[in-house]
C-alpha cells in the first residue's frame, strides 16, 4: 500500500504488501467474505508496520485458506486450538511477535471454547478474529453455536429451535472477563462497515502491541452456498437477520486490566 | 564435576530437561506426575523460562505444538487419562514434524483407573495412539538417573528427527528417590531449525515460514502434495528404527530370558539375581526403546534356544512385541498384573513371584 500525506491526513491506497496474488485466487466460494477479512488482516498488519513480526494462526475451517493469500509466518493448528498454540508462540518468544488467530465460529466457540476462555483468563497478549457465518462452512453448512433461531442447516433441518439452543454472543461474553481488554463485532457487507471493522481490528492489534491484554474481534461473514442464497441475497440476510441478533460495535475497550 | 544428589524420579525429569536446555514447559495437574509440573512451576521462572498451566492436557499439547513451532525445546508431562487427551495434537505434531518430549508417568487404567503405578499404556504409546498411524520413539527409564538421562536423549532424538519423543515411565520410578549425577549430555550436532516461525523479519532470507498439520487446502513446503509428505514420513520412520537401545543383563548363557521395562525391570532384575544364586541360567533383556523395539536381540536369543518370560504390570501388551521378535522360534511366557502381591491399586509385582515363574519356565526348559 502507498501512503500520502495530504493536508495533515494520511491517505492509504493500493494493495497491501502482504497480499499474495495466488494463481488459484483465494480459493473461496463465490460471495464468501473470508478473503475480505483476510485482506483486512493484511491491511492492518501493513499499516501497523509489524509484518516482519507477525504470526498468523488458523484453526480448522475455511480460515486455513488465508495462508494462500497472506505473506506472513503462519501455522495451522488442530481444530479450535489456535489460542493454545498462540499462547505458546507469544510466550516462547518472550512476547515479541504479534500473534493473530483467524478462526471460524465453530472452531472458536464450539470445539475451541475452552482454549479461548482460558487464554482470556490468563490475559494472553493475543488477538483473536472470529469469523461468524452462522454455520460450519467447510463441512457443508451444519449448525454452529452462532446459528440463528429458525435458521435451517443440514443438522437443524427443521430450523434451529429451543431444543438445539441459542446463538452464542462471543464478544459480549468475553467483555465480561478481566483478561479481555478489547471486544468488538464488525461486518464487511458494506464499505462503511468494512472501514469500521478495519478500525476495530487495528485497535485490537494495537492493544496487543501495547501489551495491554487479550483482544477479540468477531466479523459477520456471508456463506452463500451453505445458506442456499446468492452472494447479493446473502448481504441482505446479514442486514436483516444477523445484525438484529448480533449487534455491531465495541463491547469493551480499556487501557489496562482492572 | 557433576553434582551428585538424592532426588525423586519426577524431579529428575525436570533436571534432565533443564540440562537439555528446555526452559519451556506446559503441564496440567494429574496424579502421579504432579511433582514434575510443580518442579517446573518453581524452577522455570528463576531461569527466565516459560511455565504455563493450561486448561487441560489438550491445552498442554497444543501449547507444545505452538512452542515447538518457534524452535525452542518444549516439554509436557502427564499421566494416562491426560495422555489420551493429547493424542490428536500429538498426531498433528507428527504431521507438522515438530519436535517435543512428552513424559507419560503411567497409572492404572482403563478410565480413571487408579492414581497408582501400572504399565497399561504400552500399546497406546508405541503404536501411535492418535489418528493416522504416525510413529514416535518411546524411551523407558528404569531408574531415577535414567529419567534424567533419557529426557536429555529424548530432546536430542526429537530434534534429530523433527518428531515427538515419548518418555514412558511409571509412578514407582517417578516417586522413588535415588542418587543422581546431573550432567548435561552432548549427543553431537543437530540440523539448524530454519523451519521455525516467529515473524519473517527474523531470518536471513526474509521469506515466510508456514507450519501445517494438514494437507489439502494450502500446501506446506516442502511437500507439494499429501503423498510426498507420507513418503517422507515413511523414510524418516525407517531411519528412526535404527535407534534401538536395550540393556542386556546376564544374557550370554541364559536359557530363560526375562523381558521387562520400567519399574518391573528392576523387580525382574532382582528375581534374575535370586535365580542365578540358585544356579539357574536366567538373564534379563530390558528394552530402553519400546519403539523401536529390540526385535533382533530377541530373535538372536531365540535362535540360540532360549525361552522367554515377559513380565509387565498389565494384562499383556509388550508381550505382542516379544512374540514379534521371537517369531515362533521359542515359547513366550507371561506374568502380568493379575499376579500382583495385593489386589488393591497398591499391589505390585514382586521379585519372589517373578522367581517362582522363572522356575516354572526353567523346569519346562529342562524337560
Amino acid at each position: 500500500m502507498s501512503r500520502q500525506e495530504v493536508e495533515g491526513r494520511t491517505w492509504v491506497s493500493g494493495t497491501p504488501r502482504l497480499w499474495v496474488r495466488h494463481p488459484g485466487g483465494a480459493r473461496q466460494c463465490p460471495g464468501c467474505h473470508h478473503p475480505i477479512i483476510e485482506r483486512l488482516i493484511a491491511e492492518t498488519v501493513d499499516e501497523l508496520g509489524v509484518e516482519d513480526d507477525t504470526v498468523l494462526i488458523t484453526g480448522v475451517g475455511c480460515s486455513t485458506r488465508a495462508f494462500a493469500v497472506l505473506d506472513m509466518d503462519g501455522i495451522f493448528t488442530a481444530h479450535g486450538r489456535a489460542p493454545d498454540a498462540g499462547t505458546a508462540i507469544k510466550r516462547a518468544l518472550h512476547g515479541r511477535p504479534v500473534v493473530i488467530t483467524l478462526q471460524g465460529d465453530g472452531d472458536c466457540i464450539a470445539i475451541g471454547a475452552g482454549s479461548l476462555l482460558s487464554a482470556v483468563g490468563r490475559a494472553e497478549r493475543l488477538t483473536v478474529i472470529m469469523v461468524n457465518n452462522g454455520n460450519y462452512g467447510t463441512t457443508g453448512g451444519q449448525m454452529a453455536p452462532t446459528t440463528l433461531h429458525g435458521q435451517i442447516t443440514t443438522t437443524s433441518p427443521q430450523g434451529r429451535d429451543d431444543s438445539t439452543g441459542y446463538p452464542m454472543h462471543a464478544p459480549e461474553l468475553l467483555a465480561t472477563l478481566k483478561g479481555c481488554v478489547y471486544a468488538a463485532r464488525g461486518s464487511v457487507h458494506t464499505p462503511a462497515n468494512y472501514q469500521r471493522t478495519r478500525k476495530y481490528l487495528k485497535t485490537a492489534v494495537q492493544k496487543q502491541i501495547d501489551n495491554v491484554g487479550f483482544s477479540f474481534v468477531e466479523v459477520l461473514s456471508a456463506c452463500p452456498p451453505d445458506w442456499r442464497l446468492t452472494p447479493v441475497e446473502s448481504l441482505s440476510w446479514i442486514e436483516e437477520h444477523m445484525i438484529p441478533e448480533f449487534p455491531l460495535g465495541e463491547f469493551k475497550n480499556v487501557e489496562r486490566i482492572e | 564435576m557433576a553434582e551428585r544428589i538424592l532426588i525423586q524420579g519426577n524431579e529428575a525429569i525436570g533436571r534432565g530437561a533443564v540440562a537439555a536446555g528446555c526452559l519451556t514447559f506446559f503441564g496440567y495437574p494429574i496424579t502421579p506426575q504432579n511433582e514434575v509440573t510443580e518442579w517446573f512451576a518453581k524452577e522455570l521462572p528463576q531461569r527466565e523460562g516459560v511455565f504455563i498451566q493450561p486448561h487441560s492436557e489438550s491445552g498442554s499439547i497444543n501449547m507444545l505444538y505452538g512452542g515447538a513451532a518457534t524452535g525452542v525445546r518444549v516439554m509436557t508431562s502427564t499421566s494416562s487419562p491426560g495422555w489420551a487427551l493429547m493424542q490428536e495434537t500429538m498426531s498433528c505434531m507428527a504431521n507438522a514434524e515438530l519436535p517435543c518430549v512428552i513424559v507419560l508417568v503411567q497409572r492404572g487404567g482403563p478410565g480413571q483407573g487408579t492414581t497408582q503405578h501400572a504399565q497399561m499404556d504400552y500399546l497406546s504409546a508405541t503404536r501411535g495412539g492418535g489418528q493416522g498411524g504416525y510413529k514416535a520413539i518411546v524411551l523407558a527409564p528404569a531408574s531415577v538417573a535414567e529419567n534424567c538421562d533419557l529426557v536429555q536423549l529424548g530432546f536430542h532424538l526429537s530434534d534429530k528427527y523433527r518428531n515427538p519423543v515419548v518418555v514412558l515411565t511409571d509412578a514407582i520410578i517417578g516417586q522413588m528417590a535415588e542418587p543422581v549425577e546431573i550432567q548435561a549430555q552432548d549427543f553431537g550436532p543437530l540440523p539448524p531449525k530454519d523451519w521455525a516461525i516467529g515473524g519473517k523479519g527474523y531470518r536471513p532470507d526474509h521469506q515466510r515460514r508456514f507450519i501445517s498439520c494438514g494437507q489439502g487446502q494450502v500446501s506446506a513446503e516442502p511437500y507439494s502434495n499429501y503423498l510426498s509428505l507420507i513418503r517422507a514420513l515413511d523414510a524418516k520412520y525407517r531411519l528412526m528404527e535404527s535407534e534401538v537401545r536395550f540393556d542386556p543383563y546376564l544374557l550370554d548363557d541364559a536359557q530363560v530370558v526375562v523381558v521387562a521395562y520400567g519399574y518391573v525391570a528392576r523387580v525382574a532384575k532382582e528375581a534374575v539375581n535370586m535365580a542365578r544364586r540358585e544356579g539357574l541360567r536366567v538373564g534379563l533383556l530390558r528394552p530402553i526403546t519400546l519403539w523401536p523395539f529390540p526385535y533382533m536381540a530377541l530373535r538372536s536369543r531365540a535362535e540360540a534356544g532360549a525361552s522367554f518370560l515377559t513380565v509387565e504390570d498389565s494384562l499383556g501388551q509388550m508381550i505382542d512385541d516379544v512374540r514379534l521378535g521371537v517369531e515362533g522360534r521359542a515359547p513366550v511366557h507371561f506374568l502380568g498384573m493379575l499376579d500382583r502381591h495385593d489386589s488393591t491399586g497398591a499391589g505390585m509385582l514382586l521379585p519372589g513371584r517373578v522367581l517362582e515363574e522363572i522356575k516354572k519356565v526353567c523346569s519346562g526348559v529342562k524337560v
